[in-house]
């Protein structure tokens, strides 16, 4: 028979926090924390009063002078007279634009190469396989560098061009140069014009009406196309007929977007060669390229392993109940596989759109002017405020992990299984 | 995970504060060797040669400022530095001085906190094209793509230049000199630009040097010269008057040949004995032994001598003295006097 006995309900003593099994594990927690508030406040006014012996004392000042450099690929209207803070703005947006650019282009890959590699076809499963462990096992750093070399040393300059070694693809649309790929830019001959946000500030920027009265009308046509398929649906349900609606649907949303297009005066601005360089159209530098490209076959590869390993976490039944349906490969695969695949896959691609983002702070590597490059970069270097220009880089990357996770779990809620 | 980054900065950021608050000279005495910083590589002023050995124009007055304190001109740990990290590894205390075309700017010395000890090459900026453009001006450069250094002075003067001129170009930012030859040589930018004399030697170095050359204009001052950190005076007092060695030693004739000569015993010139320790205690005034200046110029020549023969006309580099003439020939060389 065994006996529980109470614990003693006498006095408490010192010596209790020290020998008694409830009290210890709490003592050695606070000391513990005591020690590390200790370390961190030693650091803390270390640091402030080196930096104030050195006559450094901590300002963010800087950030409201004029930064004096050009950046050459600037997503808002720019010049060498800005402050340093709409530098730094440039470089934060051109580090989300290579994020968001790098984080689809990954998961397609990922997506088609981490199916393919279960393909029964050895040849292609082999070659998915020499993919992914080719890029997944070389630093990412090194395939950045890579790329960009090759864009610079095999395409033509654009001198070739004039000489007639190099010709325009596509109809005399789509320069393809060691600088960059001109493509053809959209332009408005009957423009509504810009708004002006937030006046002469660093943080100003222009919203084009021309693309506002765009998106409306997209998105007018798409949520009609939505009622039509839900009438659609409910005529099917009712009668069993279901009626042909596809032309409908897409007409809601194509012919408004062609009128106003037509009435705003679309037309195609196309690069051409003036003096040095192709002037007019979009220009996608070879940074950007090199970049983009190297970040998302890199990421790439990791994604299409975690694929493959949602897809053999869906059990073999599934595959076999839905051909006992009479479902084609194709379609188990998008029907049934997939979308219960996705529900493995969701939390470790949120830790591989992360690196992605995170990895894109190489770019200094290739002279693309990300964050990195403006605040960490020029910035830091010209006016010498290296302490508060990490911490605000440090800042500025957590804040966008932090917005990834966040968007990315609730869509991970709103994916996973319910269970009532 | 994220706190112990921070953290992490904190400690780089107040160890690297704590390093530069000793006394550079003990420092370097006892460590036996100078850790000085210069350019990743660029041919003439400051580049490892073929067995690995640093040498050039700005390597010569860091042997010649360890030869002055240690005795050694071998006993330097060169550093090599882009235009990026240059700032932060002399202020962190990773290298005691900077001999890296460093120009010389109020900001740099007054809100870096850093001293500049004086100018070894006056320069200015300029730009390289190949021959085939047909450009003659850098007016005509509108719309070029121009690769520059990132984290110098000539991304300022280059955005200053094209706004005054009303002009425009794309720059292409890059890292090291040999990042920027790369990129110039595979036509992805028109033209590179830099200090005319990194210019010089960037082609001297490349296949055909005839096939390209150096614009006339020069669009700004860039008075280069070695640096230390603000607040150790001793330590800059030192590096200064070692360069100033190094350039009255050639106004007064000192050469590495006639020195031994020279300090064996007191000569006929007062100055050149002080400044070799045969007369009075100038060396004794700055924390060193007598001998410090012979040392100095014993380690590769004096300032002529350096000049010929890493960047002076005979060498693949070939900049004619110009402006770096001693000022008794008509340029700006000139030392303080040695009393």
């Amino acid at each position: 028979m065994t006996t529980i006995t109470d614990p003693h309900q006498g006095q408490f003593r010192l010596s209790m926090l020290l020998y008694d099994s409830r009290y210890r594990s709490m003592t050695i927690q606070i000391v513990a924390l005591i020690g590390f508030l200790m370390l961190l406040g030693w650091l803390l006014s270390n640091t402030a009063q080196n930096l104030a012996d050195l006559g450094k004392e901590p300002s963010f000042r800087f950030m409201f002078e004029p930064a004096g450099y050009d950046i050459n690929q600037r997503l808002l209207e720019y010049d060498s007279q800005d402050t340093h803070l709409r530098a730094s703005l440039m470089g934060l947006l051109n580090t989300l634009l290579v994020a968001v650019l790098g984080c689809i282009a990954a998961t397609i890959i990922g997506v088609v190469i981490g199916v393919l590699r279960l393909s029964p076809n050895w040849i292609i499963s082999r070659l998915s396989a020499v993919y992914v462990e080719g890029f997944r096992n070389v630093p990412v750093l090194l395939w950045i560098v890579f790329i960009m070399a090759i864009l610079i040393e095999t395409l033509p300059q654009p001198r070739a061009f004039r000489s007639g070694d190099a010709t325009m693809s596509f109809w005399e649309s789509v320069a393809v140069t060691n600088r960059g790929v001109y493509i053809p830019e959209p332009l408005f001959s009957r423009s509504l014009g810009d708004v002006h946000v937030f006046g002469a500030s660093s943080l100003r920027f222009d919203v084009s009406l021309d693309l506002l009265a765009l998106l409306a009308v997209l998105i007018a046509g798409i949520l009609t196309s939505v009622l039509i398929k839900r009438r659609a649906d409910a005529t099917q349900e009712a009668t069993g007929v279901r009626p042909r609606t596809w032309h409908w649907r897409l007409g809601v949303v194509v012919v408004p977007f062609l009128v106003v297009m037509g009435i705003l005066g679309f037309y195609l601005g196309y690069p051409e060669l003036k003096g040095f360089n192709f002037r007019g159209g979009t220009h996608l530098r070879n940074s950007l390229i090199a970049l983009w490209l190297a970040l998302s076959l890199y990421t790439g590869a990791f994604i299409a392993e975690i694929v493959r390993a949602g897809i053999l976490a869906v059990s073999k039944g599934q595959t076999e109940a839905a051909g006992a349906l009479g479902l084609r490969p194709n379609r188990t695969m998008s029907l049934v596989i997939l979308p219960q695949a996705l529900r493995v896959i969701i939390p470790p691609l949120i830790s591989n759109y992360l690196n992605l983002t995170k990895n894109s702070s190489l770019a200094i590597a290739v002279g693309y002017m990300d964050i990195t490059g403006t605040l960490g970069g020029i910035t830091m270097n010209q006016t010498g405020r290296e302490l508060e220009t990490v911490l605000l880089l440090m800042l500025v990357y957590l804040a966008i992990s932090l917005t990834i996770s966040a968007v990315m779990n609730w869509y991970n809620e709103s994916v996973k299984l319910k269970e009532r | 995970m994220k706190k112990s980054v921070f953290l992490g900065a904190l400690t780089v950021a107040s160890i690297a504060a704590g390093a530069s608050a000793a006394a550079t000279l003990d420092d370097v005495k006892a460590r036996g060797k100078l850790n000085c910083g210069v350019t990743t590589g660029l041919v003439g002023f400051a580049a490892p040669d073929a067995n690995g050995k640093w040498e050039g124009f700005d390597v010569g007055v860091c042997r010649a400022v360890a030869a002055a304190v240690l005795g050694d001109a071998n006993a330097v740990e060169f550093v090599p530095t882009t235009g990026k990290t240059r700032f932060t590894a002399l202020a962190s205390g990773e290298v005691d001085m900077l001999a890296r075309n460093t120009t010389w700017t109020l900001s740099r010395d007054v809100d870096l906190k850093f001293d500049f000890v004086g100018v070894n090459y006056y320069d200015g900026q300029g730009f390289l094209v190949s021959k085939e453009m047909g450009v003659s001006s850098a007016k005509d450069l509108d719309g070029a793509t121009v690769c520059i250094q990132t984290g110098t002075t000539t991304e300022l003067n280059l955005a200053d230049f094209f706004r005054a001129n009303n002009i425009s170009y794309e720059p292409v930012p890059i890292e090291t000199n040999a990042e920027g030859q790369q990129q110039y040589l595979a036509g992805a930018c028109d033209t590179y630009t830099t200090d005319a004399s990194g210019l010089a030697a960037t082609r001297a170095t490349f296949e055909d040097p005839s096939a390209h050359v150096v614009l006339p204009e020069i669009i700004s001052k860039e008075p280069l010269g070695p640096l230390v950190r603000h607040g150790d005076n001793e330590w800059g007092d030192i590096v200064r008057w070692t360069l100033n060695a190094l350039i009255s030693a050639e106004e007064l004739g000192i050469t590495s040949t006639n020195i031994g000569e020279l300090s064996a015993a007191p000569g006929d010139n007062p100055e050149i004995n002080r400044m070799l320790g045969t007369e009075g205690n100038l060396g004794e005034m700055l924390g060193l032994d007598a001998d410090w200046a012979k040392r100095a110029i014993m380690a590769g020549g004096n300032y002529g001598e350096l000049f010929a023969k890493n960047i002076g006309e005979s060498t693949p580099i070939a900049l004619a003295r110009g402006l770096n003439a001693q000022w008794k020939d008509g340029g700006l060389i000139y030392s303080p006097p040695f009393r």
